[in-house]
């Protein structure tokens, strides 16, 4: 992949960053990486669904500073993984006792993935959910 | 052209156009009768509330001609579903019949033909009328204008969306939202805001550098002694896929969580007893939206220009689709009584400019719009052989005619023009005047840009709108049209996922296939980069129509599209 900026200022021309190289050029993490980011926080534990709420656009505005919220009450700690970029830890959350479990942050995608959250809660037990966010080039709405 | 009497001898839209909950069941009835304003204008007032609703009229002051789309495929869910129903299919599912007058206002079959018959439709002094007639009915009616309204004319692109911003402050509408707006930019956006009488509502438009509320997002209204929340939700997608450069503050998003808030805070802090959303989403998008979040009583849809004759329902939500370009009034009336909606009558009014009257107030204003750019609106570029419309998920006549002059005057290979679905239509024999060129053009980022792409790059490109158009989830779906392609066929099978739809794309000139890692010269315009560079569109166009005196457009056999 060699896009000069000239090309890339034609139609939706996004493709000249990494950030916003659509889908099929981006470098995602292999499934190996992203189960070893998993595991490291989980060490191997099952993880259950729901529990925890994770807020994303749809389609993402700017792939370089996508807003996400997670929102796991009871959670000591909450990491964000992005599966599709080549590292996929992209946040870490840890909370105080008295913390209600909630936090944002921006994140970078390298293209449509899924984001995935996982929390700890104080039990020791592990929750997660996933959500799909597309970055698009972008054009011709409407 | 047609004489009063051809009208009077035709059957009806008004009454045909009007309906109970789920049935059209006077269209047959009724069939017979003639057209006449007082027909069209007629309503059986019911309830206790009026709304009036009118969207995405794309500047369109004067009547004009506006094909409906004769390709509008559904996806996932929405298969077979309005409005992804045309043609002869939707004439049966609304049990009307071909040739008559809401088959004219509704689908594409016969269009050139019924448009000399029936005339053209819409105008801004016709839809005064009607809007008159209604408040004349029933005075307290809300009035609501779901957006797109102050771009795409000559007038209203020289004036940056005065023209449209006097004559919609004319009608005095109670609220509005918003698209194209803010291709204007922010600083003239908030200029124009400032000083309306009405408010500019968007509960999904956010500052995105403290994630703050950056318009009101709702009215609260009295009418018929009924509290009614108008809730504004802006087109979602707007830094996606419109330049967000033009309004670099700014966010926007479906944002369902935050519109079950305030759906929710206008219900219980409020006292709200209906809830109106008036929306910019486009009819999918909503249709998920309704079924997701309770406690919304009516979305006033828009964005996606269709036009049904009636509400459809998503659980206790009723969806109305008003059309586009002036064509369509909405008129609901709502029986509201204790904080629930026992009853209404719905009728989406057409607009026939040769049947309603002008309101003589309103064609003054108009012209004084047009008074400072009428000999350059009224100059005859050259003349069409074809109908010219744009409408339709894959290719319309005026996009062929984009891409052929964007091809032959910039010297291109393969020429993109964006799936807008604004641009009104013209009927094979009319004069081809700069006020229709730019009917169908005008817009504040028209750069007709000349660059070379490899195979591989259009490739993507391409995959990309299409997913925007047929992601089988509509959060994931921008509401345009597929970007229509010149010098260049494909195949295209819908139901695929992003990156494996498009195959076969071949280069017309040569019947060869694109080759991935070729380069070929690609002309195209409404890039979304801030500097692009090249003429503006209409300049491209202009040239070629002088050239061709005469247009004709060959029949469009170049995209080949399975699973539809």
């Amino acid at each position: 992949m060699n896009i000069s900026r000239r090309k890339a200022l034609a139609f939706g021309g996004a493709a000249l960053t990494v950030t916003l190289v659509p889908v099929s050029f981006a470098q995602a993490a292999s499934e190996e990486v992203m189960k070893a980011a998993v595991d490291a926080f989980t060490g191997g534990a099952a993880i259950a669904e729901g529990g925890i709420e994770l807020t994303t656009p749809e389609i993402a505005e700017n792939g370089n500073t996508v807003p996400v919220a997670i929102s796991a009450p009871g959670a000591k700690r909450v990491i964000l993984l992005a599966s599709g970029n080549p590292n996929p830890g992209v946040a870490d959350f840890a909370f105080g006792a008295l913390a209600a479990g909630n936090g944002s942050t921006r994140i970078r995608l390298a293209g449509t993935q899924d984001v995935v959250a996982i929390a700890e809660m104080a039990d020791g037990s592990f929750a997660q959910v996933a959500k799909a966010v597309k970055v698009t080039i972008g054009g011709c709405g409407g | 052209m047609i004489s009063r009497r051809d009208f009077l001898q035709a059957s009806v839209a008004a009454s045909a156009i009007y309906s109970a909950y789920g049935v059209s069941n006077l269209s047959r009835a009724i069939a017979q009768q003639s057209m006449t304003q007082d027909q069209l204008l007629d309503f059986n007032r019911t309830g206790n509330v009026t709304l009036i609703h009118i969207t995405d009229i794309h500047a369109q002051l004067m009547p004009i001609y506006f094909r409906e789309p004769e390709v509008n495929l559904g996806v996932g869910g929405a298969l077979g579903l309005p409005p992804h129903v045309t043609g002869a299919d939707f004439l049966k599912m609304f049990n009307m019949t071909a040739g008559t007058p809401e088959a004219y206002a509704l689908s594409y079959q016969d269009f050139g033909n019924l448009a000399r018959t029936y005339g053209k439709m819409g105008g801004m002094d016709r839809v005064a009328t009607v809007i008159n007639s209604i408040r004349a009915d029933r005075p307290d009616a809300l009035l609501l204008d779901g957006g797109d309204t102050w771009q795409g004319s000559y007038t209203a692109e020289k004036t940056a969306g005065q023209d449209m911003v006097n004559v919609m402050n004319a009608l005095k509408p109670d609220a509005m939202t918003s698209h194209w707006e803010f291709t204007l930019g922010i600083d003239r956006v908030n200029e124009i805001v400032d000083t309306l009488d009405f408010p500019f509502l968007g509960a999904n438009i956010f500052d995105n550098e403290w994630d703050e509320p950056a318009y009101d997002p709702y009215k609260m209204t009295e009418a018929g002694g009924v509290k009614i929340a108008i809730i504004g939700q802006a087109f979602p997608y707007m830094p996606i896929a419109n330049p967000r450069w033009m309004f670099p503050g700014l966010s926007f998003g479906v944002r369902e969580e935050r519109m079950r808030d305030v759906v929710e805070k206008v219900r219980s802090e409020e006292g709200a007893e209906l809830v109106v959303l008036l929306s910019h989403n486009g009819f999918d998008v909503d249709r998920k939206l309704a079924a997701n979040i309770d406690g919304i009583d009516v979305i006033l849809t828009g964005h996606t220009h269709d036009a049904l004759p009636e509400p459809v329902m998503v659980n206790k939500t009723m969806l109305i689709a008003s059309g586009s370009n002036g064509k369509f009034i909405t008129r609901l009336d709502l029986d509201v009584r204790d904080g629930e909606v026992k009853g209404f009558a719905h009728k989406l009014i057409p607009i026939f400019s040769d049947v309603i009257a002008p309101d003589p107030a309103m064609t003054a204003l108009i012209n004084d719009q047009r008074a400072p750019f009428i000999n350059e609106l009224t100059e005859v570029l050259g003349t069409t052989s074809n109908d010219l419309y744009r409408r339709g998920n894959f290719n319309g006549t005026w996009d062929d005619l984009l891409c052929n002059a964007l091809i032959d005057v910039r010297e291109a290979d393969i020429a993109l023009s964006p799936g807008f679905r604004w641009g009104p239509s013209l009927i094979g024999g009319q004069d081809i005047t700069r006020e229709d060129l730019f009917n169908a053009t005008a817009m504040s980022y028209p750069n007709a840009y000349r660059s070379e792409m490899t195979g591989e790059l259009i490739h993507t490109i391409l995959e990309d709108v299409a997913d925007n158009l047929f992601n089988p989830d509509p959060y994931y779906q921008q509401g345009g049209d597929m970007v229509r392609v010149g010098g260049m066929g494909y195949t295209i099978d819908i139901n695929k996922p992003q990156g494996s739809r498009l195959t076969n794309m071949t280069l017309l000139k040569t019947g060869e296939a694109i080759d991935p890692a070729k380069t070929y010269v690609v002309a195209g315009w409404a890039s979304v980069n801030e500097g692009t560079e090249g003429p503006p569109i209409w300049d491209v166009a202009e040239e070629w129509i002088k050239r061709q005196g005469d247009v004709q457009i060959e029949p469009n056999k170049s995209v080949n599209v399975i699973g539809a």
